[in-house]
């Protein structure tokens, strides 16, 4: 592994962290410095550069993608996805994963420290936008000397980054994969995302995020991530896996213990969240996630985002995901359509909800691996 | 070049460079035709997600959707060709699929399978049951064929609409055959339609 060129190059490997040069100026106006940022790569540069691929995580994710997570010990989130021989080849496509800016797995976020007080920011940090994550992401870029990219690849949250690269920098991406995602935050999106808020800032432990020097606001935070968990499964997927079964116990308790498997299973999820996400970043990245609008950047019309651009597009949607529905990435299409944007459109059938795009379908795995592979 | 007759047809008459958007396009094998052989900027709509797969990872731009509800989103005259081929006997609203056709296409290829083909005529007259032939194999219980029509049909529907016909081919198992008896004797028939000079857009 270390014979590879590339890993002789500090730029290129697992696990590695920069600080960008200069600083960051972010939608809402604020001039963030330092960023810096946390990635991995896999593969190898080609000489010619044109072999470069970005993979954006979704709202929770990180750069492990295809290694194991330093602090789980989990395979990489897109194990299956990415590797030697798999739909997303790493011997044949270098392959990039960033950790997003204003998360907490060595990125810039609300626990770095505000060099203006020697403090963590918490929630002194910016609020940041989606197309802020990219263009932090294209300043990494720079960094490691790649100017344009053959793909940018992402599901939900790492969808709506992929989108806001082919808006932002078209010239920089040749194909644009959007995996389970949309082009704006409805009001039902932004209503789940303020319940968890508002579960987080209700925690005793929140103090005003400023808790980084006691107990973070674990309870809170669990709570966020049992109510987010749901919106990522299907009522089908759910009833399938536990439907009303209790939980180590014949009978029902007729009390508030975690009676039935789904409740003890989202408290199991809720739990394990609070020991690798922070929840200020929490707060954060949801927000940026709802101030999402795609068209609106671009004078209320969608279109106009990919107007002239010559990035090749593919879009996936599962018929069970409720979060971002099939009519979210239809109507991505139209507009790429109206643009004149060469498109591509599947949606698969899967009883798994939002999560479809992250567990095993072989259908997807012959979507992308033909998209990335044609025209080569 | 192995392409189904019809779609030799249509591959032959396809101008070089045309943009094309081919309505019910399958896994892509006229797609990929139009693209090798005649260097079209070609895309296609198709229902069966299973051919959509298939049709992008021949490195085609193609969308999953409906004739009969995914044509409104396509912009009016955005392609120099719109085609259909086999497909207008299984919409659910043929008529306004073809209006479709001609608003986003300055041109439109049709083909279809001819029910007054004689065969389908016999089957029906001396038989007395529903025709099961080459081209329409399935059973009347399961056909997607839901408005099955005839080459008179057509032309008397394009009359009506005042379409232009700017160019028609028929044929007889695989082979071309005359326009003369076409309604009898064509198992199928390719149109190249063109719809009338539009008046000024109503204000």
């Amino acid at each position: 592994m270390l014979t590879t060129p590339s890993s002789l190059d500090q730029r290129f490997g697992l696990s590695r962290r920069v600080v960008l040069p200069g600083s960051l100026r972010l939608d809402g106006g604020a001039l963030l410095a330092p960023v810096e940022i946390a990635y991995e790569t896999y593969g190898t540069l080609a000489a010619d550069g044109g072999n470069a691929m970005l993979v954006c995580h979704a709202l929770t994710g990180d750069q492990h993608l295809a290694s194991a997570h330093p602090r789980t010990g989990k395979p990489g989130w897109w194990q299956r996805m990415v590797g030697p021989g798999k739909p997303i080849d790493t011997d044949r496509y270098f392959v990039i994963c960033t950790n997003v800016l204003g998360s907490c797995m060595g990125s810039t976020g609300p626990a770095s420290v505000d060099p203006s007080t020697g403090r963590p920011y918490a929630m002194a940090f910016p609020v940041i936008t989606i197309r802020d994550m990219v263009r932090a992401q294209a300043l990494l870029l720079d960094h490691l000397g790649v100017a344009r990219l053959a793909a940018v690849v992402g599901g939900s949250m790492g969808g709506m980054q992929a989108l806001s690269w082919a808006a932002t920098f078209p010239e920089r991406v040749e194909r644009c994969v959007v995996l389970a995602s949309t082009a704006r935050h409805s009001a039902q999106n932004i209503a789940f995302h303020e319940v968890g808020r508002q579960a987080v800032m209700a925690d005793p432990n929140w103090r005003g995020g400023d808790y980084y020097d006691s107990d973070p606001p674990a309870a809170g935070l669990a709570v966020a991530r049992m109510a987010a968990h749901i919106t990522y499964l299907s009522e089908a997927g759910l009833t399938e896996k536990f439907g009303r079964r209790l939980q180590a116990r014949a009978q029902k308790s007729f009390g508030f213990d975690a009676d039935f498997q789904v409740e003890s299973y989202l408290r199991h999820q809720g739990l394990a969240f609070t020991d690798r996400f922070d929840a200020n970043s929490y707060l954060y990245i949801t927000r940026a996630l709802d101030y999402f609008d795609l068209a609106e950047e671009h004078g209320g019309l969608l279109a106009n985002a990919f107007r002239g651009t010559a990035t090749r597009f593919c879009l996936v949607s599962f018929d069970t995901d409720w979060l971002y529905p099939t009519a979210e990435s239809r109507s991505i299409v139209h507009a790429l359509m109206a643009a004149g944007a060469p498109a591509s459109f599947v949606e698969l059938s899967s009883p798994f909800g939002h999560d479809a795009f992250l567990l095993d379908s072989p259908e997807l795995d012959r979507v992308i691996h033909g998209f990335l592979s044609a025209g080569r | 070049m192995s392409l189904r007759p019809d779609l030799a047809i249509i591959a032959a008459h396809l101008p070089a460079g045309a943009r094309a958007l081919d309505i019910g396009c399958g896994d892509g094998e006229l797609m990929a035709a139009l693209r090798d052989e005649r260097g079209a900027d070609v895309r296609g709509l198709e229902l069966d997600p299973g051919n959509v797969a298939a049709a992008v990872g021949r490195g085609l731009s193609v969308i999953q959707g409906d004739a009969d509800v995914d044509l409104a989103g396509y912009p009016d005259q955005s392609f120099d060709y719109a085609i259909l081929s086999q497909t207008l006997q299984t919409a659910r609203a043929p008529d306004r699929v073809l209006d479709e056709l001609l608003r986003i296409g300055r041109f439109a290829f049709v083909s279809f399978p001819n029910f007054a083909h004689w065969r389908v005529r016999l089957s029906l007259l001396w038989g007395g049951r529903m025709p099961v032939t080459r081209l329409l194999p399935e059973r009347w219980y399961d056909t997607p064929n839901i408005h099955h029509l005839t080459i008179d049909d057509f032309r008397a529907h394009l009359a009506e609409r005042g379409v232009i016909v700017e160019g028609a081919w028929f044929l007889s198992g695989d082979k071309q055959t005359g326009g003369a008896a076409a309604n009898f004797l064509a198992e199928h028939a390719i149109f190249l339609l063109r719809r009338e000079q539009r008046p000024l857009d109503r204000g």
